[in-house]
Order: C-alpha cells, then sequence, then structure tokens
C-alpha cells in the first residue's frame, strides 16, 4: 500500500511538473513584442515657439468627441494661473511657467501622453490592453481594460486618467497620438491647428536632428537639453525649451526604461517556471522524507 | 487523566452583543458598496488621476493577502514537513486564508472599475505584469484553499445526509459522491498542499514586485529592488503570529482553554523568520544609503520607524523572551504587534510612499473607503463564526475519544 502511494506520487508530481512547463512556454509568446520601428514618429515641441493659445486644447476635444466650449472662449489666460493635468475631459493641456531670462515672456508647455519607447502601462497592464503601436502611438483598447489604474500607479508622467464618476465601464483616457487621423494620412489635430508651429510631426529620429541644430544654432535661445529624447529610454514627444524642463516641468527621470526593474525581477523569478517547478519538487521532497521518516517511527 | 483533542463544531450560543456590533460594521460597509456600485468609485472614495490606488489596494488587498500568510505557513510546517504536533492549529488556519482571500478577491472586483470583466486576465495574458502575476496565482489559490478546505465538508456531511421531501432521492448518491470526494481528495492533497505553498510564495513576493514599476514615484525608504523579497519574508513572518492571534481570540470567544503548548512552540519559530526580515529591511537601508531619510521628520520617515519599531524589533526581543511565550496576553500582545507591523508595511508601501510628481494635496481615505474596509473584515468574522459553528474545524475536548484518530494529539483537559 505504502509503495503504490509512492509511485502515485512521482507519477502525480510528474504529471504536474510537464502541464506547468507546457505552460511557460506558451506565456513567453504571450508577451507582448515591442515594435520599435525606425521609422515611429513623434512630435517636436519648442516650448519658445509656443504663445500658448491653446487651440491645441480646442482641437484635441474636438477630434476626440469631448464637448467643449467655442474656440474663441479659449484665449482666455486666466486658467494659467492654476497648473492643470491632463484629465478625461482634457487629454492634453497647456500649463504656463515663468521665464527665469525674461519675465515678460513666460514659457507656455503643452502636456499629454509622452508615448514612451518603452511604456510602462504597456509592460505594467494586467491583461495587455496597453500597444505601443508601429508609428510609435501608444493605445489603449476598451474591450480588454478591467479597470484596475495599474496603468497610472505606473506611468512615470502621470498621464493616464480614469472616469471615477463612471458606474459602468469606465475607461482610461489618455492622448492616443491621433492614431485614426494618422493613418488616414492626417495630421494629429493638435499639430494641425498650431497656428505658430510650436509643434513639429514627423519621424523621432528626424525630430532628434532638428532639436539638436535648433539647439546648436541658438545657444542662448535654448537649454541644451531635449527632454524626452533619452528620458525612461526615450519619448515619442520631445520638447526643447529656454530652461531645463526637468525641474518643476516634467519630472526629472533616469535614461533606463521605466519597466527595466520590474520585468527582470518577473522574469527572474518566471524564468521558464524553473524556480517555482524546482520550489514544487525540493517540497514534494522534504514532504516525502519527514513522512517516512515519521511512519518508521510509528512502526 | 489524559484527554484528547479533536475538531468540531462550536456548540455555544451564536449571536452575542459583539456579533450584533459587527452586523452593523458589515451592513454600514455594504451600504457604501452599494453606493460604489451604482454611482461609480469617485462617488464613495477619495481617488483620483494623482492617486489611483488608496487603501482597497492598500488594506483589502496586499495587508490581506499577507495576513492570509498563516494558511501556507501552517500548511508547509504541519503537512510538508509533517509535524503533526501543529495539526490542531492548521484548519483554523486554513479557514483563515480561505476567507482572507476569498475577501481580497471581493476587494479586488470592487477596487477596480469593471468589476464584471474580473475574468479578463484568464485569458488575456500579459506575462511582463507583475499584476496579471499576483492576479492569477491568488485565482489558483484561491480554488487549491477551497480544495484543501473540502475534506473538512466531506467529514461533516458522511453519515449526515438528510435530505427532506422531494430531494430524499438524492441522499444516496451525495453520499457516494461524498465518500467518493473524500477517498480522491486523501490521495491526492499532498498536490494540492504543495502547490498551495508554491503559489503562496509566488505570489506573497510578486505583490511586493507590483510598486517597483512606479520607479521614483515611490519614497526611497520604501522603493528597493528586493522589495518582492522583503514582502515574502514579511508574510512568512506574519504567518503564525496571525495564527497565535486569533487562536487565542477563538478561545475567548467560543470559552475554550487556549492551546499554549502548540502557540508557544509557534511562538518559538518567530523570532529567527522575524530577524531575517529585519536584517534584509535594515541590510537594504544601508546599502542604499537611504538612513539619510530618516533625520528629517517627515510622514514618511516617522511611518518607516514606528513599522520597524514597533512591528519589528520590539516583537522579535519579545519573542525571544520565555515568559512572553507562555503567558497568553503576552503572546496576544507580541503577535499583534507583528500584525500591525505587516499591515502598517503594506498600507506605506502601497499609499504613504507613493508620491506622484504633480500633486495637489495627499490622498487621505474617505468615510466612505474606510466603511467598505472594516465592513468587509467584520463580514469575513462573522463568516468565520457561522463556519466554525458548523463545521470541524476548531479543536475541542472529544468526549468520546478513540485511540488513533486521524488528527488526535495530546492536549490539555478543559
Amino acid at each position: 500500500m505504502e509503495k503504490q502511494n509512492r509511485r502515485e506520487f512521482f507519477k502525480l508530481s510528474a504529471l504536474i511538473g510537464s502541464a506547468i512547463t507546457g505552460l511557460s512556454t506558451k506565456s513567453v509568446k504571450a508577451a507582448p513584442k515591442n515594435i520599435l520601428s525606425e521609422d515611429r514618429m513623434g512630435v517636436l515641441v519648442d516650448t519658445t515657439v509656443c504663445v500658448g493659445c491653446r487651440n491645441c486644447e480646442w482641437a484635441c476635444k474636438t477630434a476626440h468627441g469631448i464637448e467643449t466650449q467655442p474656440l474663441d472662449k479659449y484665449n482666455d489666460r486666466s486658467v494659467f494661473e492654476n497648473m492643470r493635468r491632463p484629465d478625461v475631459n482634457a487629454l492634453t493641456v497647456v500649463n504656463e511657467y515663468p521665464n527665469p531670462n525674461n519675465a515678460l515672456l513666460p514659457m507656455d508647455v503643452k502636456v499629454q501622453c509622452m508615448h514612451c519607447d518603452h511604456p510602462a502601462c504597456v509592460s505594467a497592464c494586467i491583461v495587455g490592453a496597453f500597444t505601443k503601436n508601429e508609428n510609435g502611438a501608444v493605445t489603449w483598447d476598451t474591450k480588454k481594460c478591467i479597470g484596475c489604474r495599474y496603468c497610472m500607479v505606473a506611468c512615470p508622467f502621470q498621464v493616464p486618467s480614469f472616469e471615477y464618476d463612471k458606474a459602468l465601464n469606465p475607461e482610461i483616457k489618455k492622448c492616443d497620438f491621433c492614431i485614426e487621423r494618422t493613418k488616414a494620412g492626417k495630421l494629429p489635430a493638435c499639430v494641425d491647428i498650431c497656428p505658430v508651429e510650436a509643434l513639429t510631426y514627423g519621424s523621432r529620429n528626424d525630430l532628434v536632428k532638428i532639436a539638436r541644430e535648433r539647439i546648436r544654432r541658438n545657444p542662448d535661445k535654448y537649454f541644451n537639453h531635449i527632454y524626452g529624447e533619452n528620458e525612461v529610454g526615450g519619448t515619442s514627444w520631445l520638447y526643447i525649451g529656454n530652461q531645463d524642463l526637468s525641474k518643476g516641468v516634467f519630472p526629472k527621470l533616469g535614461d533606463k526604461p521605466a519597466p527595466g526593474v520590474s520585468e527582470a525581477i518577473q522574469h527572474g523569478i518566471f524564468s521558464y517556471f524553473i524556480p517555482p517547478v524546482s520550489l514544487y519538487a525540493l517540497l514534494g521532497g522534504i514532504m516525502w522524507i519527514t513522512k517516512n521518516r515519521k511512519n518508521s517511527e510509528e512502526e | 487523566m489524559v484527554s484528547y483533542m479533536k475538531p468540531a463544531p462550536i456548540t455555544k450560543k451564536f449571536f452575542t452583543p459583539g456579533v450584533f456590533v459587527l452586523l452593523l460594521i458589515a451592513l454600514n460597509g455594504l451600504g457604501f458598496l452599494l453606493a460604489r456600485l451604482l454611482f461609480g468609485i469617485g462617488a464613495v472614495t477619495h481617488l483620483n488621476n494623482q492617486y489611483p490606488w488608496g487603501i482597497w489596494i492598500g488594506v483589502d488587498v496586499a495587508a490581506g493577502v499577507a495576513l492570509a500568510a498563516g494558511g501556507f505557513t501552517t500548511a508547509a510546517l504541519g503537512h510538508v514537513m509533517h509535524r503533526t504536533h501543529y495539526h490542531d492549529i492548521v484548519r483554523p488556519a486554513l479557514l483563515t486564508a480561505l476567507l482572507g482571500y476569498t475577501f481580497v478577491a471581493l476587494s479586488v472586483s470592487i477596487d477596480i472599475g469593471r468589476w464584471y470583466y474580473i475574468w479578463h486576465p484568464l485569458i488575456m495574458w500579459n506575462g511582463t505584469s507583475a499584476l496579471f502575476e499576483v492576479g492569477i496565482c491568488v485565482m489558483i489559490y484561491l480554488t487549491v484553499l477551497y480544495i484543501e478546505f473540502l475534506p473538512i465538508v466531506t467529514e461533516r456531511f458522511i453519515n449526515h445526509v438528510y435530505l427532506k421531501g422531494i430531494f430524499s432521492f438524492l441522499n444516496k448518491p451525495l453520499e457516494k459522491l461524498l465518500i467518493l470526494l473524500d477517498k480522491g481528495l486523501s490521495k491526492t492533497m499532498f498536490v494540492f498542499i504543495i502547490a498551495g505553498v508554491v503559489l503562496s510564495t509566488l505570489h506573497q513576493s510578486s505583490l511586493g514586485t507590483l510598486m517597483i514599476i512606479a520607479g521614483p514615484k515611490m519614497h526611497p525608504l520604501w522603493q528597493t529592488p528586493i522589495l518582492p523579497l522583503l514582502f515574502l519574508l514579511s508574510a512568512i513572518s506574519v504567518g503564525f503570529p496571525m495564527v497565535i492571534f486569533e487562536s487565542l481570540i477563538a478561545a475567548r470567544s467560543f470559552g475554550l482553554k487556549p492551546e499554549m503548548e502548540i502557540l508557544s512552540s509557534l511562538g518559538s519559530i518567530v523570532p529567527p523568520i522575524l530577524g531575517v526580515y529585519l536584517a534584509f529591511k535594515i541590510g537594504d537601508m544601508f546599502i542604499r544609503e537611504t538612513f539619510v531619510y530618516l533625520y528629517t521628520f517627515s510622514t514618511a520617515s516617522v511611518m518607516f520607524t514606528i513599522e520597524v519599531l514597533f512591528g519589528v524589533i520590539i516583537p522579535l526581543r519579545m519573542f525571544l523572551s520565555k515568559a512572553v511565550l507562555r503567558s497568553p496576553l503576552w503572546l496576544f500582545v507580541a503577535s499583534s504587534l507583528v500584525i500591525f507591523g505587516v499591515l502598517l508595511n503594506r498600507i506605506n508601501n502601497f499609499v504613504t510612499a507613493y508620491t506622484p510628481p504633480y500633486s495637489f494635496g495627499s490622498y487621505f481615505p474617505s468615510f466612505g473607503e474606510i466603511s467598505v474596509t472594516v465592513g468587509f473584515i467584520s463580514m469575513l468574522v462573522l463568516l468565520y463564526r457561522v463556519i466554525v459553528f458548523n463545521f470541524p474545524v476548531i479543536s475541542v475536548f472529544d468526549r468520546h475519544y478513540t485511540p488513533k484518530t486521524k488528527y488526535a494529539i495530546r492536549g490539555s483537559e478543559q
């Protein structure tokens, strides 16, 4: 009887072991591939050009079917008194900051999703509802999302917003890089409307060159840093300005991709399911030995 | 005279003043829960785009999972290492874990915006997500816990199936099914017990990985790459204190003599585990040189100090004392401190440490959030009471003692 039990034990252990290893290959394949096309697009924001007209806010709302005031109401500059953040009703907002070089020329900065090259939201999302598209856009899929808001915890720029007041089907809202418009060959709504060409849409690689060139030609006008070139591994949206944008305007971030450490740990714990399966085998072994010892004590 | 202990349903008066208080708290929580379902998360909580996670994740989920660790630690001790000496406490610990995880699952469901999509992770996988790993492990572990509890159900109902009226024809097939289930389970149970321990170590640690991706948004006192290890160690170290804590409360509530022999020896296992946790926690602090943050007086430094001093160092010293291990009162105090320490650690990791880059004021839970949290805890305690009144979970003095019972061990007379 005892022998029979032992044989069954081994059979079952082997069965479970193989079942788990079978699972592992599948889950490795299921991991989303990070498509980073050489031709991925981006936007260069030259904050020294921006006049703070906020037409981009209007265009964005109109393009995304969000209710908005008429365009001529947007020249009210009193909104700049308080810093605003992108919200479920405004996927992009413009904030105004003092200019240390010239008090009469404040700096206006448009903010929205940065469309990271290695997005934390894509890595974190429990159901893989976020995608880094080939054209650079980071988009969200309403069919998958469960509303856990882990993307908001993960995002280094604190961009995704959530419809807290909806009881049914609340959505995560953030800039989608006007993916529907760009697919149809149109410019993103904000770039399209900008009257002073503060926003330049183009291949990210070209934009980095353009930004460097502008800084090189006007070293007095610009602070020598392209925000977004290397921050968290690079972002599709790039910013240049008359001051260090990582001081107060954007968070100061390192060059390593945001999901790096947690993915390394995650893959370490689950590398081909070897650690969990070994732990299972070890515990099984201990269980078997202690059981035998106990039985022999009883006999 | 020698007497023996055996798990049996408690036979006491169910309704006491305490039970009515718990019912009230539970009803209050249910009210706010209903409001959340009807009007959305924003109507009940203080959460916003800057603070997306609050105490429903920090306390109900993270602390809930940690405090249910008694289930897998006692299973490892009692079943994997075959320390049969501890069998009396395996069942109550299992029940606590089972109820704990059930309420963790409930809490997650109400915290996510689309509770009706809670099943999505089962078919929509994202291997890079720590949350996905936690979710899947918790779902499987919850199933394993229910399977581990099944023998208690079969034990209760074998030879006790008396359906009446039109269902009476079911009596025989049900009885056969129960016996079949019982036989099948007793042969395969080891598979589930080991699986339970493995799954627990996996998701207890992955729960620590969760906040790592928040990077600089998390205060350096808590943000460390060894968070998964710290979470696992703290979960293991709170396992036995939690069992002691509830065993002493249950003994008091049901008028039983505390099983001090078992509880003291359980308590003597705590210091080495808690010591290792403390060593890693302090070691990490010195390697990353985060102690500099303790020199300034801030919420973070105060909370960290309270957590480590009252939640780890003081109880560690207490558990090392023989006098504490022998006294039910001091054992209770020491265990409560460890539980408090882990609870505070989870709150600190998920709420205190979280500092978004653009903040418009800090987060403090709303009355509704607190109501739902304490409401869930009350429901858990009430369900525990209902189950131990109806199923053989807690070991009591066995009147019909027969030698060679499966779980009998020497115990003290009532």
